[in-house]
């Protein structure tokens, strides 16, 4: 079963799970930067919920259907229209053959997920379908390409009920969301004035942002340390360079780095940003890297 | 050594093992990642072993993690057996390829030889890989050769292209931007997807540089197109 594309951006890629075990190779991790989307999306068909996925970032995106196709949609809402007809995220859908789905522009979020029942097919590049356009790795092509007009999505037949993401699991995208940061190692060594603006003012999203990072503008962040020497950076990663002003490292940063660090916004954190647009405002709040990790445990088991 | 864990993340610990980059700390962040990779087992999701740390990213409890490390680099030693592969990776020193050669000289009094006979006589570790999938950084050059990047990275750097940067060396796997002071150019492939481990080079490894004349660059199949030549 097959799906054309007749429209897309460059920033809508095939995304899944990311990818894992060579980040000691300079290998960057790749994967849906909203992954609770990304999981609801798949739940949605009863795929892996790992599997490939059509991240679709403020729109621009429109596909038609070459068969019956049974598909799933999660995450921001992007008045997305099948033939014109509006439909709302949160849900799985079959497309008839000749019929067009497309996404025209952000009315809640930032990104939505399209899934497909099997999920996409694709090659996997060092493990993962994962496209990091940088690294030449994943995508339809295995060599980092975003989707393109005229290129082809294919997915497995079948057309199962349609199914919707109960209301009460359903992410609620917040005007300012506050997004738990688990505390690092050079967080003392940020001047006192520093830590009370890092943790108490509000943090406007700069619209320098892709999949590697996204810069935030505030109050300077001032640090007193010594200078770093390159260690690995995870996922989430909040770096203060010498202009003070904060980013934080998404899927596709670097590996490694020298800038300090307030600590890593948690996966949920991240998942509440990935749906923010450039100009919104964030608040961070710090966490216990134990707690945090508990609450993951907990958040995970909807899907068990 | 003073070893450390710091938090990092919901699922990653740093293990702080030294202060200072020093060739001598390699074989011990080999061993130490080498114990703990063994103690993970199947719940290490990754492991980054860099200049002075190893960052460790695992599926259990930050706090049984932190056990597991305090247990796997107990007694560290650093093992003479766990040292890294030794590479020859063969370099056509040319102003064509290289066209910071000719700086480096001007800077350090030196000639153009002698530039390439200091970066070729020693054998240097990997510190670490980063910044590109197989980009290795690798040092410490000759203090005479040490210089600072370019204060404008180019757009395009080939791949293959080898460069310093300060202290520390390094060739370009792929087409890439770049701020590295670039002195010549390698037939070797990097990085390939196809083989074993993908990458050459793997943290601790040792790399000597071979100087090759054109010949035998084009006949390893080295590519001499210009810098911003390579499809």
């Amino acid at each position: 079963m097959s799906l054309l594309i007749e429209a897309s951006t460059p920033l809508c890629q095939l995304q899944d799970g990311g990818r894992f075990g060579v980040r000691h190779l300079g290998v960057t991790q790749g994967g849906a930067l909203d992954w609770v989307a990304l999981h609801w999306a798949n739940w949605l068909l009863d795929n892996a919920l790992q599997a490939p996925v059509v991240e679709i970032p403020l729109g621009g995106f429109s596909v038609l259907a070459q068969r019956d196709c049974c598909l799933a949609l999660a995450g921001a809402d992007l008045d997305a229209r099948i033939d014109g007809q509006p439909l709302k995220p949160w849900r799985s859908l079959h497309l008839r053959a000749g019929q067009r789905l497309s996404f025209t522009q952000p009315l809640a979020g930032a990104r939505t997920y399209l899934a497909a029942l099997g999920g996409f097919q694709a090659e996997a590049v060092l493990g993962s379908c994962a496209t990091v356009v940088r690294e030449q790795l994943g995508g339809l092509d295995g060599q980092g390409s975003a989707l393109i007009k005229g290129q082809l999505l294919v997915c497995a037949e079948g057309l199962p009920a349609e199914r919707e993401v109960p209301a009460q699991s359903r992410p609620v995208y917040a005007a300012k969301p506050a997004l738990d940061l688990v505390m690092g190692a050079q967080l003392g060594q940020f001047s006192g004035t520093s830590l009370f603006e890092a943790f108490n003012r509000d943090w406007t999203l700069d619209s320098r942002a892709d999949r590697m990072g996204m810069r935030l503008l505030g109050p300077q962040l001032v640090y007193q340390g010594e200078p770093m020497i390159s260690e690995g950076i995870p996922l989430g990663a909040v770096q203060v360079p010498p202009d003070g002003q904060p980013i934080v490292l998404l899927n596709d940063r670097q590996t490694i780095g020298g800038y300090p660090r307030l600590g890593a916004l948690t996966p949920l954190a991240l998942a509440q940003l990935a749906q923010c647009l450039p100009g919104g405002q964030v608040r961070f709040r710090a966490v216990l890297q134990e707690f945090a990790w508990q609450e993951q445990q907990a958040y995970l088991q909807r899907w068990s | 050594m003073n070893l450390r864990i710091e938090a990092v993340a919901i699922d990653s610990l740093m293990v702080r093992l030294f202060d200072r980059i020093d060739e001598a700390n390699m074989p011990w962040i080999l061993a130490a990642s080498q114990h703990l990779s063994s103690a993970f087992g199947a719940d290490l999701v990754d492991l980054v072993p860099s200049y002075t740390t190893v960052m460790v990213q695992f599926r259990q409890s930050p706090t049984a993690a932190r056990g597991l490390i305090i247990e796997a680099l107990q007694n560290l030693q650093p093992d003479a057996g766990a040292a890294g592969r030794r590479h020859e990776i063969a370099v056509w020193y040319d102003p064509s390829v290289g066209p910071e050669l000719p700086l480096l000289a001007a800077r350090s009094g030196l000639s153009k030889a002698e530039v390439v006979r200091l970066h070729s006589e020693r054998e240097y570790p990997v510190f670490a890989l980063g910044f590109a999938p197989g980009f290795g950084f690798m040092g410490l050059v000759d203090e005479r050769l040490a210089t600072p990047r370019l204060s404008t990275p180019r757009k395009r750097v080939a791949a293959g292209s080898v460069g310093i940067a300060e202290r520390q060396t390094a060739a370009y796997p792929a087409v890439s931007p770049g701020g590295w002071n670039l002195i010549g150019r390698t037939p070797v492939r990097l990085f390939d997807r196809e083989r074993e481990g993908y990458s050459l080079l793997q943290p601790g490894d040792r790399v000597c540089f071979v100087a090759v004349d054109h010949a035998e660059f084009i006949s390893l199949g080295g590519d001499d197109s210009p810098l911003e030549g390579q499809a």
